[in-house]
Parts: C-alpha cells; structure tokens; sequence
C-alpha cells in the first residue's frame, strides 16, 4: 500500500519533471548576460530619475546603447566608469543635476499672517488657506520634501528652509513631486544663477510679505547678457540654454536678494536644524 | 413616491444658530474699497473687460462669462477702477481682481437693465439672462446656476428640489431668506420651474426652522405644485445627495449627478438671486452672508456688496473680541479657516463665522483607537479611519480605490473623532494631491 503510493506519486513527479525539463529547453529566451552584470552594478534605488522604470530596464537600454552609464544620476562616478568600462562604451557626459527650491524666504525674512495649527505636513496645511504664509507662493517648512527624499539629501534649516546636500541629490525628483507649492526645480549643479522666488505680486508690494522678494525691478535682465534673464508674469526668469554666458554682475544690483549666485548648495551658510528641536 | 425626510448616519453638532437665527437681514453700508476677484466660481475665470482709471456704475459688467461654464462679474458699487492686480483671495491663494475705488456719498442706484419678461421666455432665453446675471449657487460651491437649468437632454428631470436645510452650524442666512422674502423664493421658483419646465416642486427645511416653515407655507400660491417639507435635524442635511434622500428617498448613485434620478437641486439664496433677476435686473452683486460666532461682538446677518473684504465686514459687526482665535468662511463644518483678512467676500461666501478660543479644538492629535464612530458618522458609507491611515503614508491611489471620490469633505468623521484626528483635513490634502494642482493656483 505505501509503496503504491510512493510510486505514484513519485512517477507523476517523474513525468513532470521531464515535461518541466523539456519545456524550459523550448521556451528557454537568450538574454544578454550582461544586462545582469550592469543591473547589479546600478544603485537599485529604482527611483526613477533616469526616466525609465527601473534599474533592469536601464541595464536593458545601457546594454543596447541606447543610453549612456552618465544617465543614471544617482550612481557615483566610480560606478559609471566600471559600467562604462564594463560596455566598452563612453560614460557619456551628464551634467550632475540637483533639486533647488525656488523660495528664500524663511522664517527670519517672510512674514507669517496667521499661526497654523493643525497636521505638521505642507500637503496639509497648503489645503487650509494656503497655509497661512503672507507670500501664498512661499515655502511653508514643514518638511514634506524631507520625508519624500529618500536618499536624505534635505534637511530642513533652522528658518524652516529645505536644504539640499548636492552630493547626496540625485535629481530623481521625489521632491519636485511632494512640494505642494511646487517650489521645487531640477538644475545642473554647475549653474550659479538661480531666481529664489516665485511670487507674482508686482513690485515693491511683494515685500511685504517677504524681504527677498522678486519686486521685477529688472535691474539683473540690465545687468546680464542678452536673453539670459527675462521678466515672465511677475518673476525673473533665467534661460537655462544661455546659462553659459552668466557672470556675477547679474546679481549684484539686486535691492532684495531674491537672484542668487550660487557654489554649490543654497542656503550654505545656514545651520541646519536639529531633530530634537522639532 | 415614500419620503423619509431622513438619511442614514450623519452627526449633531452643537447648532449655534440662536446668535443670528432672530435677527433681520440688513444692509451693510458700502466699503471705501472693493475688490472683486476675476475667479469667484466653479468653471472658467471671467474676462475682464474694463481697465484702470474706468469708472462703472453699479451693476455694470467688469468681466465677461468666459465659456459655457463660467458667469461674468459685475461692479457692486459705482465707482473708480484703481487697479487690476494680484490679490488675496479667500481660498489662501493670490487671484487677479479688480480693485474699485467706491465714490463716496453717490447714491449707488444700479444702472437700469432690461428686465425679460419670463412669462415669454424659453429656456435658452432664461440660461442666458440667469448667465448674463453672474447668478451662481450661493450654498457654497459656486457652480453656475444656469449650466443647472439646462440639464442634458437625455435625462427627464420632474422634480426641483430646493435646498433649505442649512445644515451648518452657525449659519442663518438662508433661514432669514425663507422667514423675510418667502415671496421672493416663490418667485423664483416659478421662474425655474417654468425654464425647465418642471411640474414639481419641494423646499426641504430643517424643523430647527419653524418661522421659515411657516413663512414658506403661507406664501405658496394656489397654481404652483410647491410642497413644504420639514426635514430631520442632521448635519450634513444639506448635502444635495443626502437632501434628495431624504425628500424623495432615491438614492443618487456613486459619480453621478442628481440629474440622473430626475432631480435638481438648488440652494434658496441662488433661487432668490434668480428672482431679483427677473423681478428688478439686478445682477449678482450683493449677497446675503451671516457674520458671526462668539468671537465677534456683534453677529448679524448682513446684505454685503460682493467684493467687502473681510477687515471691512468684521470691523463693520464691531470687531473681534478679545479672545477671537479663528476665522472661518462658510460654515464650521466645511468652510476653511482664511489667512489674510484683506480677502473680500466673493459670490459663495454664505458666511464669516469668528470663532472664540474655546470654540476651536485642542491640537493634540492622538492615534486611532478603532472606535468606529467615524463609519457610523459617514454619510456616504466610507471608512475614514481606513483612508486616514492611507493619507498619512501618501497612498493616494489605493485611497481612490476605497472611493475617495465620494468622499464630499463634510467633516462629520473629524468632528465625531475621540482622537481628535483631522480626518477631512487629510482626505482634502490627498485629493489636493491626487488632482496634481499645485496648492496655489494663479
């Protein structure tokens, strides 16, 4: 009786197996085998900054050439030589690229018009009369781009102004999303000119309720090369084609400081806020 | 037809009414300034049609209907345009209005217009002056009320339904309509029953309401097929899905709009602003707003030119108590609270509710003891417990699959909530989130 059992169970096994064995020597698909050497040598984020879905689907593409190791931006530049290396292909040049926030206005420079209480979330208090900020366009600090980063590349500083930390951004744009205001832009690291403002009151209006207002003087548009930077509905704008002919003139007349000139981070000099002062 | 003058679930909360409900409509004088927001209703802007240094009558058109659905925007006091700029606007954004310099001591008579006989008109007659009237649903939403009158073609609508629950605490405007000009209301009536050509009517009327009840009943002429129906006390009576519930005990299906069970809702301020319309031609450019709440020293319920900002309007009701914390506009349940005081009162503003320290709620959020009082309380049978959950770690897309889009922000889950967890607060954030708008629209 048991043996019976072990036999038949045992044969349908049997057969199974080798109809298993067959099947996979018919149906078995090539695949380049160095799309898996590529994909493992990828951060595996799978954040999507490169525009693709995935870290295996830009493996996919490197390996067809059809993109350059340079894409992927989270990965460092000693991962993107090895794949380069790797392929036998050019890294490719890819600017590095890093989130800057489009406001300057912290909590020592824009006025608060009324005290919100309520969820601790931007998304939140952006849904109640804006948030209560004087400037209805102005960053609200309550740190929904600092929980939506997920490589901790923001921090928030002590006015209540997210700060980048450009080594760790990878412009994959989690934050561009999360900003509720929509404060957050993806820029090459290398550029220097940045318009820290997104209010549309025009003129000196504007800074009433934020000392670093952009008050469309037009003093930078005088100062800069031609077409670098325009007035656009109540906000300077610079062209990021041109961004080869920017020079510090621009900025200098500014009366409020709302154009900056940057090196690398914004809001460099200000501390960072400390978790337990929350 | 069965009538259950009730709906399943919904909450009491502590009425207030008694600070307003006895004291008449009156008139506020006009301000030095009014601002009028080129975007005070559902739909598409309005187009602005005069420029700075114009002078305008009262009542002249200073922005053009822009579409189908949207309604122009008229001057609500004779005076001089200053400005055309950004402006706060009452939703905590910044909105292109126009800013009139009222002529003082002028005798702010509106510029005669030609007023349609109704008697005559068809219905793409009455659409287009209830359109060229700026007319807008007054309840809150400020859907205009012309795209209302002229339903699609494919569904048979046999019963208007007015609305004049005024569910929400505090709030006595539309009770002061129904008790002062029950006459108006009728009229209105008529008018749009006869554009839509409509042989029923009901007024639903929260009990809490016996003069207006009252008043309603005696003004209903013979020739009109006008019922008066006293409903239950319960927030959100008002609600238009809950109203038709309860007077024609159909129940509107998920996504769809009344008008597919052949019905459709207007609220009594929108009606009567259909009336003087045809009764007298005046556009919408006053409304009826009931100012008040602990915080204020003296609530009134006020006839305020469209366009008052809200400092004039506050200043007007004697200023703010001491210990005013919060203003509200529109009601304490659905309206938000606003920031900047220099926002007018636009055409859905139904009310300015101050409220005192000890009016507002504590801060401190604790978490969620599964106590389900917030399903017991859904109108619309969701659980927000579930989608609070869901909100706090952004799952948006799952929060549509547990019918997010039923949700209509009536707040009955966050005032029921033991925990004090915002719970509408949360659902408004996700479906802020979920539209992809950013907060601030230009």
């Amino acid at each position: 009786m048991m043996l019976q059992a072990v036999m038949i169970l045992g044969g349908t096994g049997l057969v199974f197996a080798v109809f298993i064995a067959l099947a996979n020597r018919k149906l078995w698909v090539w695949e380049d085998p160095r799309i898996d050497a590529v994909a493992s040598m990828l951060p595996q984020a799978n954040c999507g900054a490169c525009g693709l879905p995935g870290c295996r689907a830009f493996a996919e593409q490197a390996v067809d050439g059809k993109v350059s190791p340079a894409q992927c931006t989270v990965s460092g530049e000693a991962a993107r030589e090895a794949i380069a290396n790797y392929l036998g292909v050019d890294a490719g040049e890819e600017r590095k690229r890093v989130a800057r926030l489009l406001c300057a206005g912290g909590t020592d420079l824009a006025v608060q018009q009324a005290e919100y209480r309520g969820l601790p979330t931007c998304s939140a208090a952006a849904a109640v009369a804006g948030g209560g900020k004087g400037c209805a366009w102005g960053c609200l600090g309550l740190a929904d781009c600092e929980s939506a980063c997920s490589f901790g590349a923001i921090q928030m500083t002590v006015t209540g102004l997210p700060k980048v930390d450009p080594d760790l951004c990878t412009a994959c744009g989690d934050c561009v999303e999360a900003c509720p205001k929509g404060l957050f832009t993806l820029l090459p690291l290398d550029g220097h000119l940045l318009v820290q403002c997104k209010n549309l009151v025009q003129g000196d209006d504007a800074l009433e309720n934020c000392k670093v207002a952009c008050t469309t003087c037009g003093k930078c548009v005088m100062d800069a090369a031609d077409g670098l930077i325009s007035i656009a509905s109540g906000v300077a704008v610079v062209d990021y084609d041109k961004i080869a002919l920017e020079a510090p003139k621009a900025v200098e007349r500014c009366p409020s400081g709302a154009i900056a000139w940057l090196n690398g981070a914004q809001f460099a000099g200000v501390p960072v806020m400390q978790r337990s002062n929350r | 037809m069965p009538l259950a003058f009730d709906f399943r679930h919904g909450v009491h909360p502590p009425e207030e009414k008694e600070l307003t409900r006895e004291l008449p409509i009156r008139r506020m004088p006009y301000p030095d300034e009014l601002v009028l927001p080129l975007r005070q209703h559902a739909g598409k802007p309005a187009k602005l049609c005069v420029k700075v240094g114009d002078h305008v009558e009262r009542g002249d058109t200073i922005a053009e209907a822009d579409g189908f659905i949207s309604v122009p925007i008229h001057a609500s006091a004779a005076g001089t345009v200053t400005a055309v700029e950004f402006w706060p606007h009452p939703d905590g954004s910044y909105a292109e209005a126009v800013r009139i310099a009222v002529d003082k001591y002028a005798a702010q008579v509106p510029r005669p217009r030609i007023v349609p006989k109704w008697e005559g008109l068809t219905t793409e007659q009455v659409v287009k002056a209830v359109q060229q009237a700026g007319v807008v649903g007054l309840g809150g939403a400020a859907f205009p009320t012309h795209v209302k009158l002229a339903p699609p073609k494919e569904y048979a609508v046999h019963t208007l339904i007015i609305n004049g629950a005024e569910c929400e605490p505090y709030l006595t405007s539309d009770h002061r309509t129904m008790a002062e000009y029950p006459d108006r209301v009728l009229f209105g009536i008529r008018v749009m029953m006869h554009a839509m050509g409509v042989k029923k009517c009901v007024v639903g009327i929260e009990k809490n309401k016996p003069d207006a009840i009252a008043a309603m009943q005696r003004a209903v002429p013979k020739d009109l097929d006008v019922e008066i129906l006293p409903l239950t006390v319960k927030y959100p009576q008002g609600a238009e899905k809950m109203l038709i519930k309860a007077v024609t005990g159909v129940e509107v299906p998920s996504g769809k709009l009344p008008v597919t069970v052949g019905v459709v809702v207007q609220n009594v301020g929108s009606v009567a602003a259909i009336a003087e319309v045809f009764e007298t031609g005046l556009p919408l450019i006053e409304r009826i707003v009931t100012v008040t709440g602990h915080g204020l020293n003296k609530p009134q319920n006020l006839i305020v030119p469209v366009g008052t900002k809200l400092r004039d309007l506050i200043a007007y009701c004697g200023g703010v108590t001491p210990d005013a914390a919060e203003v509200i506009l529109g009601g304490p349940m659905m309206g938000t609270a606003v920031a900047n005081l220099d926002a007018p009162v636009v055409k859905g503003t139904t009310g300015v509710v101050v409220l005192a320290k000890h009016e507002t709620r504590g801060e401190t959020v604790y978490p969620c003891i599964h106590c389900g009082r917030c399903l017991d309380a859904c109108p619309v049978f969701l659980n927000p417990s579930h989608l609070g959950d869901l909100a706090r770690v952004g799952r948006y897309d799952e929060m549509t699959d547990a019918h997010l889009a039923d949700c209509m922000l009536c707040g009955s889950c966050a005032f029921v909530c033991p925990s004090n967890i915002p719970l509408a607060q949360l659902f408004q954030a996700s479906k802020a989130a979920l539209r992809r708008v950013p907060a601030v629209t230009t």
